[in-house]
């Protein structure tokens, strides 16, 4: 994972709430065995008409929104399934981060573990992010800063966002959290000394 | 020395802390029980060999192919085929990194294969004050027993295979209180839908259900596992039910289940299982179980259920702006009307399945109502079993004959229709009610429509053609 670098970036707005796994890449998609692709198979159903061509009005189909960086998404995006495909095809279109007012709690891990940021905004930080949008369509920009936990919105205002202290740290300095564990070893070795193991699949 | 009352959900994290919480760092959490399947490994096992890392704890672990296997019946060389170039590819990959890395592996088309939470307490690997995790939300299943049983995304599985750990902040508790005695006709799947409709699919996000109160006790462990399936749809990535006679009853006498003197000791330990008089939840909510009826989904998601009898929402039912347009998307994908009843409404598939209701006594259910009738002959009905042994038993009691007999079709074991992976699949536009746990837009096929519901509602509905209450049809 590449360390975190403070960025200005263009957004689109997905008004939609409840927004779930399986819009994010539907499960036709997760016969696979890596990463690879999955970006062109973000929100298939709705970015891609019955004949396979783009849909002209989905929202990042539209020439005005080409390049952006930056989702911001209605309330609990998310949602549903523990698949990480989701955050790996958000982040293999070219997204950074998601904005919304609340996110499903696996797929806010799932997205830490790569780098893209779920950042929760308020209700009136998110109309305001929908005005701007609405006034100049894909021109507007915010600014991101982990290190601060700050947004910039598109009139200069800076707004704070929460982040796990860990999560903040993992991201800030492209540290994997599997890196930390695995030199929790000698407490783990205490930890499976003192209790045996409650069950054994062994020759299942 | 006295301890603080405590609920079920902080005893069993109490047991697994490897390294408590600090302010900068999650706790260090032991897992007992890692499952396996082939969807959201694979990335993993290629995380563990760039790094040269090991399983920690093969023994630990279990694998099983459920969610991109084809459910067609064997051909008559007693092989189940694939005929899905990428699905077989998905299934070579599980099978070599569990050659691979040591891990036992119930493989498509073998005695012990199924969906991963109906072979997990189907073997006796599921048990009260475990922790267990997966990669799949429908994890919060193994709650039923007094698990503490979660979903995780991949780079988490990478994390346990390594480990056996994982790094987690401790969530909050919620008691999810259901008292009252339920109707006839009326079944675990309604309580949970009922749960979800009341709190939305957001409303236990940060949370861990604790089912508590006497419809719960009253239910059979089978029944409980579809309750706490569906945590994960109320928010709550788990959902615990305290250990009773009901699941040592269960567990006792299965392959993997504690023997002679260390199941009296299993026992002592597990009954201790139980949430303190003291003890405070962070929140409670309260559901009468008298008051409910069969629940129906009108929506594109969980928390779109109405009772059966009832009406869809109208606009004007909506608290705010986002809810009246969440409405309108869904009606509009589903092409139905505010206000309308939904009884009546012509159905094109049912689906008896998947890990919300594939046991042996949701197809005794679906049985109960198909036997000596027929399934509308407009409606394609799949009944497919949530694992080999299910399967194997509900043809010892002669179920498959009902259903073949009804017109419906009998499948192999596993996900099926409910993620619709395997070539299961609706057709654009089609409707279908479903068993399963999701109505979300696309997820039983693209452009499908998905109602859920119980199996008896599935089963009168299968029969009648269309939306069907199933007291109706006794």
């Amino acid at each position: 994972m590449e360390s975190f670098k403070p960025y200005t970036a263009r957004y689109a707005v997905l008004p939609v709430e409840n927004i779930d796994t399986d819009q994010i890449i539907p499960a036709r998609f997760l016969k696979t065995t890596n990463k690879v692709g999955l970006g062109e198979m973000l929100f298939s159903d709705w970015r891609y008409t019955d004949a396979g061509g783009p849909n002209p009005d989905f929202i990042i189909n539209k020439p005005e929104y080409q390049g952006v960086e930056v989702l911001v998404a209605g309330n609990n995006f998310g949602c549903g399934s523990s698949r990480e495909h989701a955050p790996w095809a958000l982040q293999g279109y070219g997204f950074k981060a998601v904005l919304s007012t609340y996110f499903a709690d696996i797929f806010r891990n799932n997205s830490l573990k790569n780098g893209l940021i779920p950042i929760i905004i308020s209700e009136e930080t998110y109309q305001k992010l929908v005005a701007a949008d609405a006034e100049a369509a894909g021109e507007v920009e915010i600014s991101v800063d982990l290190a601060s936990q700050t947004v910039t919105l598109p009139d200069g205002e800076k707004v704070h966002f929460p982040i796990e202290p860990f999560a903040k740290f993992c991201v800030l300095n492209g540290v994997d959290q599997l890196g930390f564990l695995v030199l929790a070893d000698a407490d783990l070795t205490a930890y499976e000394s003192a209790h045996a193991a409650r069950v054994n699949t062994a020759g299942l | 020395m006295t301890t603080a009352p405590q609920t079920l959900f902080e005893k069993i994290w109490n047991r697994h802390i490897v390294r408590p919480e600090t302010s900068e760092t999650p706790a260090v959490l032991y897992v007992d029980l890692h499952l396996v399947h082939e969807v959201t490994s694979p990335q993993a096992f290629t995380e563990l060999r760039e790094r040269g890392l090991k399983v920690r704890r093969p023994a630990q672990t279990i694998a099983t192919m459920d969610h991109s296997t084809p459910t067609t019946p064997r051909g008559s060389d007693g092989i189940i085929p694939v005929l899905d170039a990428q699905a077989q590819i998905q299934l070579n990959q599980l099978e070599k990194n569990c050659i691979d890395f040591g891990i036992p592996l119930f493989a498509i088309g073998t005695e012990n294969q199924g969906i991963v939470h109906v072979i997990g307490p189907e073997q006796g690997l599921t048990q009260p004050g475990m922790t267990i995790v997966c990669g799949d939300s429908h994890t919060s299943t193994h709650g039923a027993f007094g698990a503490l049983a979660f979903g995780i995304g991949t780079s988490e599985v990478g994390h346990v295979l390594a480990t056996q750990c994982l790094l987690q902040s401790r969530p909050k508790t919620m008691e999810v209180r259901i008292t009252g005695t339920l109707r006839p006709g009326v079944g675990a799947k309604d309580i949970i839908l009922a749960i979800i409709a009341k709190i939305g699919i957001g409303g236990g996000t940060g949370y861990v259900f604790e089912y508590t109160g006497s419809a719960i006790r009253g239910l059979s462990m089978e029944e409980r596992m579809t309750v706490c399936n569906m945590s994960i749809e109320g928010g709550a990535r788990a959902g615990l039910i305290a250990p009773d006679h009901v699941t040592f009853d269960y567990i006792k006498g299965r392959p993997r289940a504690p023997q002679g003197t260390a199941w009296d000791a299993a026992v002592a330990d597990w009954a201790t299982l139980v949430t303190d008089a003291d003890a405070a939840y962070d929140a409670t909510i309260e559901l009468d179980a008298d008051t409910l009826t069969p629940m129906i989904t009108y929506g594109t998601n969980p928390g779109m259920g109405i009772p059966i009898t009832g009406t869809v929402p109208t606009r004007a039912d909506m608290a705010d702006e986002q809810s009246k347009a969440g409405l309108e998307k869904a009606l509009k994908y589903m092409d139905l009307q505010e206000g309308q009843s939904l009884i009546g409404k012509k159905i094109d598939v049912v689906f008896i399945g998947s890990c919300t209701n594939s046991r042996i006594s949701d197809l005794r259910q679906a049985a109960s109502v198909m036997k000596g009738r027929r399934v509308d002959s407009n409606v394609r009905v799949l009944v497919v079993p949530g694992s080999a042994q299910v399967k194997k038993q509900a043809e010892a009691e002669g179920l498959d004959k009902i259903f073949t007999a009804a017109g419906a079709e009998w499948r192999e074991a596993g996900c099926s229709m409910c993620i619709a992976m395997n070539g299961d699949q609706l057709s654009p536009g089609q409707y279908a009610v479903s068993t399963s746990n999701r109505n979300f837009e696309g997820r039983q096929g693209k452009g499908g429509r998905t109602f859920l519901a119980s199996p008896l509602t599935a089963a009168a509905t299968a029969i009648s053609g269309a939306i069907c209450d199933p007291r109706d049809i006794r």
